[in-house]
């Protein structure tokens, strides 16, 4: 690099950028947030939906799910679940594992009570529902 | 070693190495599960494989910064470390939580784990990579504290050196971000929308300014180019790490309920993230060509040069193959993920802690430069890992493409287990690549052992 940009230019250039480009950020994030709202489905948070998240977290369902195309790639995505496959379906499969198939991907019984089951499965509607720019791009996920 | 102090640093590579290996091995139980469903079930099920790979990869990474930053502040700032009493005790801290976090996932169920360790008090646990007790994490920010203290204290009484000033700010900004962790609102969107300022602001962003700190030092060690054209070029390239990265974390927000418009601040911005790396190569290969000293670690050099090219692929080339909002709607949560993941931590970040490793090493143990026989070995276990490495990449992109097209491009769209069905072969394949990557890392341990006449100082 040519001798009249020196190396004190260069740091300031480096404070300057990531500077400016951090509180850019920053507005962006203010105006995200401001507009959420219309688009995240919080109005639909109720107590059953909340505790069906932490269910969903204690059991480390995105060890192996994604959820909106986010966590482990190795069993199917679940943000559209609810639409896909329904609630009963949910539910029963659920409560069937592991299905014990020779070979077959496994997934573990987590003994959960009916009730916890019903907020798993509210906790996953209340997902389906968040206004993802129409992802994913068909049904299956 | 110039300072008795820097000695502390060998703990932390020996400690980096073991738990590189055991992540290794658990790759190669997920790999297998890909391909054979039960296999290990329900003694390891998959979730928690791929919880202690993760994580046993961020730890040692840490592990690896932290033994780096123990050897090159000093030699920066020209003075003994502030304490290296203290860098031993955290050493301690963190292994002993390390060891127990990963007893925890694989012999107690998770959501046991979860209510024994306080998860009811502040929910933080079950989310990607972020699985830790709350002790656990507690215990991060202590040690990343403990960690940024030694070092900043030690820059202060010394020589202050843009090296030493870029690597510090990189700590202060792993240590804030972290702090993301803690903040998991039940309103998914938000959840999501904060997680990345850990995951995204660390692997794109600060952590970056570690990997460039680190470089610099190593170039500067093997190549005896001027201190002032390295440090210029390690703050033209960070400067447009952040000025792409930030803002390039928007292309994690295209579908997880944010706004539209961060489908075109995530596109553009991200698709200019392999500037610096590109830059980054183009760095190294000068250096080198410009050297004014043959150094006799050769081995030290071809990590540096590596850690470089295969950067600037995993992550710069590999991210931008699915950045753009358009193509990222059909690849988002695929093999492709995968596929980037895997060779952009790799290239980036295990092997500029071991390029860190193959200089600082043979200096702890009190010679400039291994014995040729040992250097060739580990050059042999740079190519045999980098290689597999890239086949594991181009292996997954293969199942990646495919799944796309069947799973979400075809007009007869096929379910998830039915695509994984019919992209088996690519799984097997990744999991040959895995075990000649395991070949390779016992080929690097093995290398330490070698005997034969070492290069001494100068």
């Amino acid at each position: 690099m040519s001798a009249t940009f020196t190396k004190s230019m260069a740091r300031n250039v480096f404070y300057g950028g990531g500077v400016f480009f951090f509180l850019l950020f920053l507005a962006l994030t203010f105006d995200t947030m401001k507009v959420l709202p219309k688009r995240d489905n919080s109005q639909n948070i109720t107590p059953a939906v909340a505790h069906g998240k932490k269910l969903w977290e204690t059991n480390n369902c995105i060890g192996c799910h994604t959820l909106l195309g986010e966590g482990a790639y190795f069993a199917p995505e679940l943000g559209n679940v609810y639409t896909r496959r329904g609630p009963d379906f949910i539910k029963a499969w659920i409560k069937g594992q592991p299905t014990g198939v020779p070979g077959r991907r496994q997934m573990p019984q987590f003994n959960l009570s009916d009730a916890d089951i019903d907020d798993v499965v509210a906790f996953l509607k209340y997902a389906s529902e968040i206004n993802t720019n129409k992802w994913p791009p068909n049904i299956e996920g | 070693m110039k300072y008795k102090s820097q000695a502390v640093a060998k703990l932390y590579f020996i400690a980096a190495i073991g738990l590189f290996l055991g992540q290794i091995l658990f790759g190669l139980i997920m790999g297998l599960q890909y391909v054979v469903g039960d296999f290990l079930f329900p003694a390891i099920p998959f979730n928690v494989a791929r919880m202690v790979h993760t994580n046993l990869l961020i730890v040692w990474l840490l592990f690896g910064f932290m033994g780096a930053s123990y050897y090159l502040i000093p030699e920066e700032s020209e003075t003994e470390l502030f304490s290296p009493k203290l860098a031993i005790i955290t050493f301690w801290v963190f292994l002993a939580a390390g060891a127990i976090t990963v007893l925890g996932y694989l012999l107690v169920p998770y959501a046991s784990l979860a209510k024994w360790t306080g998860n009811d008090l502040l929910n933080t646990m079950g989310r990607e990579f972020l699985e830790q007790p709350l002790p656990t994490k507690v215990g991060i920010v202590l040690v990343a504290l403990s960690w940024l203290f030694n070092i900043v204290m030690t820059v202060l009484k010394g020589r202050k050196t843009a090296i030493s000033l870029v690597l510090s700010l990189g700590m202060l900004g792993l240590a804030v971000f972290f702090l993301f962790s803690f903040y998991n609102p039940v309103n998914l969107v938000k959840d999501k929308f904060y997680w990345w300022w850990v995951v995204h602001l660390w692997v794109e962003g600060v952590w970056e300014l570690i990997l460039g700190a680190m470089l610099a030092f190593v170039l500067i060690k093997v190549t005896g180019v001027d201190r002032e054209v390295v440090e210029k070029w390690l703050y033209v390239i960070i400067t447009m790490t952040l000025v792409t990265g930030i803002i390039g974390t928007g292309h994690h927000y295209f579908w997880i309920g944010a706004p539209a418009y961060w489908q075109w601040w995530g596109s553009v911005f991200s698709a200019l993230e392999p500037i610096p790396f590109l830059m980054m190569t183009i760095f190294a290969f000068n250096m080198v060509n410009k050297r004014r000293r043959e150094h006799p670690n050769k081995a030290a050099v071809l990590w540096a040069l590596g850690t470089s090219v295969m950067a600037f692929l995993g992550a710069g080339l590999w991210g931008f193959l699915h950045t753009l909002a358009p193509i990222n709607y059909y690849t988002h949560g695929t093999q492709l993920t995968a596929a980037h993941g895997h060779l952009a931590f790799f290239g980036a970040y295990a092997l500029v802690v071991l390029t860190m490793i193959s200089y600082a090493m043979p200096v702890l143990r009190g010679r400039a430069a291994n014995p040729e026989r040992a250097q060739i070995m580990e050059m042999w276990s740079f190519w045999l890992m980098t290689i597999s490495m890239f086949f594991i990449a181009l292996f997954l992109t293969g199942a990646g493409v495919v799944q796309v097209w069947l799973q979400r491009l075809s007009p007869t769209p096929m379910s998830f287990m039915a695509v994984q069905d019919q992209i088996s072969i690519f799984y097997w394949a990744r999991e040959a690549a895995g075990v000649v990557f395991l070949i390779g890392l016992l080929l690097y341990i093995g290398s330490f052992f070698v005997k034969g006449d070492s290069h001494a100082f100068e």
